[in-house]
């Protein structure tokens, strides 16, 4: 199975500062991939990438193996591509459903709809069946957001990136500022959103959440890509290893830069 | 699990025991429905304390009539309150519209209703411009909107009286007198005009695209740019709009006093914004309807005539808005809170 979404070689750079030397990534379809680095080990900037938010100095994305320009947060999600911020963008004073088609509002057919009048009934309907279908305990469609827990916000934020998400859902960090329970949730909902067939990268800290969800885990240090492990087969001392470079040897395909 | 983590047990046993939230349950804790039970208590008050006088046909006539004007720029304003902005100026952009207008209409010396729509025509593009110049810089310069409309305020007031050159206008056109007099279907054509103005409003606020990012706006900034929604052009687009209704307000003042009354404006923006905020429009943003607008602007207006009729100092009356005013915020913040908690 050939990659969604991949990076080759992506270079960026702030003033001096390499942040990004020659990075690979891949992400397939119906897997979840990590990407897991220290801080400062260039997960962010690559995301931001990947998503649109920033631009590239050298390298290639490519997108089911085409090359990709990406010039802002808006081409990337028309090509598909969801990123669920761990800010998670919702307005608090309007429901899941309006959150769920916040810019991307249906309107009525006909004249009304070129009024600019709005098809709430369908809008609902459809959020209804992507919050059901994704098995998410967000019960009340009528709520402000605001009034929701943490991890039924967090599930509305990856609803709403699923509900548009055509080949790649991004999401930074969901699990961090949830409990326990909800992070058991949030992370069952991960997996769900992967078997519908999307390629979803998930970027996280937590060692054995990594193990538990994902099916590859990728491993960033000082700006390169330092480990791509099958998930089944990882530990957390491997993960561990690669992030701090304790590996590199075993792991082979880095050269010590200082 | 959920052993590990106290916090998320009740959490859990709240949301499974939670029975749905029907519908009419939130529309009677919304703002604009307390809001509406104040306003009829206190028509009720009234109707008892003076009950040849209150409760007839004239007295819903005047009143409808007082709030008209001030109701045109209340929608505008409610728009602009959603999506967490603020407007000062409309009271001088209302006088500076009723400036030009009647310096256009006298200078052609028309009386004919010809002269009217022209006079309509530039109240409305006086009103605009300065709509577009508030836009313009607070969302392309990014000066927050309470400077810029205070400065625009002053300004406007101050062309307003260059223009005049500091003494009211009191000639207007026949036909603009006659419009006044006239009263389709038993009310004034400025009511009509302010009904139209808020049923517009109301609906492009609750149903359409324009309305939703208006909200958005408001509610999460952030998340509306990054929804993809031109928060910049949007804004603009609302200030001009909000300027553009005060030139209207202008035409229908100018109608009404058949004079341009330039220092009778100077606390409008106040009084409508106030309006606003106690028919259950958020400071905040996010929030807001113009059924509670029109409900908001109705209770002043009937507190000032009740008191009127009851012989009680009608300045009584600013200060019961000013308490019931600050009551209503610190509601709506309470209700912030505690929703923010969960």
């Amino acid at each position: 199975m050939t990659a969604v979404l991949e990076a080759r070689g992506v270079v960026r750079s702030f003033g001096h500062v390499d942040v990004l030397r020659e990075v690979d990534f891949s992400a397939r379809a119906g897997e979840v991939t990590a990407l897991i680095g220290d801080n400062g080990a260039g997960k962010s900037t690559l995301i931001k990438i990947l998503s649109g938010a920033l631009q590239r100095d050298g390298g290639e994305v490519l997108l089911d193996g085409q090359p990709v320009q990406m010039a802002s947060p808006t081409r990337a999600r028309e090509l598909g591509i969801e990123t669920v911020y761990q800010d998670l963008a919702l307005a608090p004073e309007l429901g899941p459903a309006e959150n769920a088609f916040a810019g991307r509002e249906l309107l009525r057919p006909g004249l009304a709809g070129r009024l600019g009048f709005l098809d709430k009934k369908t809008m609902r309907a459809r959020a209804e069946e992507a919050f059901t279908s994704m098995g998410t305990d967000v019960k009340d469609l009528d709520a402000p957001v605001g009034a929701l827990s943490g991890g039924q916000r967090q599930s509305v934020a990856i609803c709403r990136a699923v509900m548009w998400a055509r080949r790649v859902v991004i999401m930074d960090e969901p699990t961090a500022a949830l409990g326990v329970r909800q992070t058991g949730k949030v992370l069952e909902l991960v997996r769900r959103v992967a078997d519908t067939g999307v390629a979803v990268v998930l970027i996280t800290h937590n060692m054995p959440e990594v193990l538990q969800v994902a099916d590859r885990v990728q491993v960033l240090r000082l700006g390169r890509r330092v480990a791509d492990l099958a998930a089944g087969t990882a530990t957390v001392e491997q993960l561990v290893g690669a992030m701090t470079g304790a590996l590199d040897e075993s792991a082979g395909t880095t050269e010590e830069q200082r | 699990m959920s052993a590990v983590d106290p916090s998320a047990a009740p959490d859990a046993a709240r949301l499974g025991a939670r029975p749905r939230v029907r519908p009419w349950r939130r529309l009677v804790a919304s703002s604009p429905a307390y809001m509406t039970g104040v306003l009829l208590v206190l028509v009720l008050v009234f109707s008892i304390a003076a009950p040849e006088s209150f409760p007839t046909p004239v007295t819903l006539r005047n009143l409808l009539t007082d709030m008209a004007v001030l109701l045109v720029m209340a929608v505008g304003m409610t728009f602009v309150l959603v999506a967490a902005g603020f407007d000062i100026s409309i009271g001088s952009v209302l006088v500076f519209a009723g400036v030009c207008a009647a310096k256009v209409m006298e200078s052609t010396g028309g009386q004919g209703p010809g002269t009217v729509v022209l006079g309509v025509v530039v109240a409305l593009l006086a009103g605009a411009a300065w709509g577009a110049v508030n836009g313009l810089v607070i969302a392309r310069l990014g000066v927050p909107a309470l400077i810029t409309t205070l400065g625009s305020m002053g300004a406007a007031l101050g062309a307003a009286l260059l223009i005049s050159n500091g003494t009211d206008v009191r000639t207007v056109p026949r036909a603009l007198i006659s419009v006044a007099t006239d009263r389709p279907l038993g009310v004034s054509w400025l009511v009509w005009i302010a009904a139209v103005v808020a049923l517009v409003g109301g609906v492009v606020l609750a149903q359409t695209r324009f309305g939703r990012h208006t909200q958005l706006i408001g509610s999460n900034v952030e998340s509306a740019r990054r929804a993809g929604v031109d928060v910049n052009r949007h804004t603009f687009w609302l200030y001009t709009a909000n300027g553009t209704l005060a030139g209207l307000a202008g035409m229908l003042s100018l109608t009404r006093f058949a004079t341009t009354t330039i220092s009778g404006h100077t606390t409008d923006g106040l009084e409508v914004i106030t309006g606003v905020v106690l028919g259950g429009t958020s400071l905040f943003g996010g929030v807001g309807t113009v059924v509670g607008t029109v409900i908001g602007m109705a209770i002043p207006t009937v507190l000032n005539n009740g008191f009127i009729q009851l012989n009680v100092q009608p300045f009584w009356q600013e200060v019961a808005i000013g308490v019931v005013l600050v009551v209503a915020v610190y509601l709506d913040q309470l209700k912030r809170r505690r929703r923010d908690q969960v």
